[in-house]
């Protein structure tokens, strides 16, 4: 059975919120964890992202001057950044299914829907530390393989030319965020 | 000094894409044995635990930021600044409140949160309907011991929901496209259905 050392992995939470980022570094805290940055807003989450190196980044939709999806784009720019790489696991509020693909078509990683849980939330960590996807950057994205199943009866046209990816067997974002826990 | 070759990522190159596998900065912390007796999730939620005597006060403080930003609606008026302001404490609550042991104030904070997202101009929002919203969750939070603090909550929330649909199906009825989205029922559910 695989088990997860937080101890030895560097977390950045960015939540304009207050309350919810003390949750989260107690959560983390209870996990194993010891190395949490914070920030308050966008702006400060990609100075921390930049100086701090974490090993992943918590991230909520709603804040103010820039959000969450503004700070993926910055964060995915090959060449630009240290880490582009780095894992992005999306804490919000927002659950209607456009949201849900609009974060993933942004590049995280993965997705929790709030209320947050301690088991969600762990799921959450031990899945892109676990189960890394490769990255595929096209001339629209650049990202996490937002293919995660083989759909046996979908008949539309093979969209990536030249061949495709290995499909990494998990269950689909959208259907994890069906999942309180 | 010279870069390792696990550090650099792998990049296959196709047609029209590329497929890169980064180098697996994680498996540092992937361990194969657990530590006897260590449950990380039991321990979080025992940590949370500890955290639940402020959870109300937290509450009460969302409840004031949210009054703060209607009475700045009431007197500036809508605009992106004031809007965004409510738009974010109301989400925020959405967001927070089953956590805070309120699970009841979701959904109208939910209703609040559809009632100024998908309205096209957000002049024409009803500050009456936004004041009914906040006063909904206000008094959820107030009376949240009461016996039948679930069954005034589910009247509240149904009724404020009944009447925002209504007003966003009318100020959406050019926009087809988007009601559809509007109108969606939400991945997690946000209050009990019957």
């Amino acid at each position: 059975m695989v088990h997860i050392d937080f101890n030895k992995l560097r977390f950045l939470v960015v939540d304009d919120n207050l309350h919810m980022r003390r949750i989260l570094r107690t959560l983390l805290h209870g996990f194993g964890a010891r190395d949490v940055i914070e920030a308050e807003d966008g702006a400060g989450g990609l100075e921390a992202f930049s100086t701090g190196n974490p090993d992943i980044v918590f991230l909520d939709w709603e804040m103010p001057i820039f959000g969450g999806l503004e700070l993926i784009q910055m964060i995915r720019q090959p060449g630009v950044n240290s880490n582009p790489y780095v894992p992005i696991i999306m804490l919000t509020g927002h659950t209607e299914r456009t949201r849900v693909t609009a974060a993933r078509d942004a590049g995280i990683t993965e997705f929790l829907a709030k209320p947050i849980s301690a088991k969600g939330l762990y799921h959450r960590v031990f899945s892109v530390v676990a189960q890394p996807r490769p990255f595929i950057k096209t001339a629209s994205y650049f990202g996490p393989d937002r293919r995660r199943t083989t759909n046996a009866s979908y008949t539309g046209p093979e969209r990536r030319r030249g061949g495709a990816a290995d499909t990494i067997g998990q269950v689909g974002l959208i259907e994890k965020a069906k999942t309180v826990a | 000094m010279a870069q390792d070759r696990n550090d650099r990522p792998t990049v296959a190159t196709y047609a029209d894409h590329e497929v890169i596998v980064p180098p697996n900065r994680l498996k540092k912390a992937v361990a194969v044995a657990k530590p006897a007796g260590f449950d990380p999730v039991a321990r979080a939620e025992e940590a949370l635990g500890n955290l639940a005597g402020d959870f109300a006060q937290w509450m009460d403080g969302e409840c004031s930021k949210l009054d703060e930003a209607r009475q700045r609606v009431k007197t500036e008026g809508f605009a992106e600044e004031t809007r965004d302001v409510l738009f974010r404490c109301a989400h925020d609550i959405k967001g927070e409140a089953a956590t805070f042991g309120f699970p009841l104030v979701a959904p109208p904070a939910d209703s609040l949160c559809r009632l100024i997202e998908h309205t096209p101009d957000m002049a024409q929002i009803p500050l009456e309907l936004v004041d009914q919203h906040v006063d909904a969750i206000r008094a959820i939070v107030r009376e949240n011991s009461r016996t039948d603090i679930e069954q005034v909550a589910w009247n509240l929330t149904r009724r404020l929901r009944e009447v925002t649909d209504e007003f966003l199906r009318h100020e959406n009825r050019d926009r087809p496209e988007i009601l559809k989205i509007v109108m969606a029922p939400s991945l997690v559910p946000g209050g009990r259905s019957d």
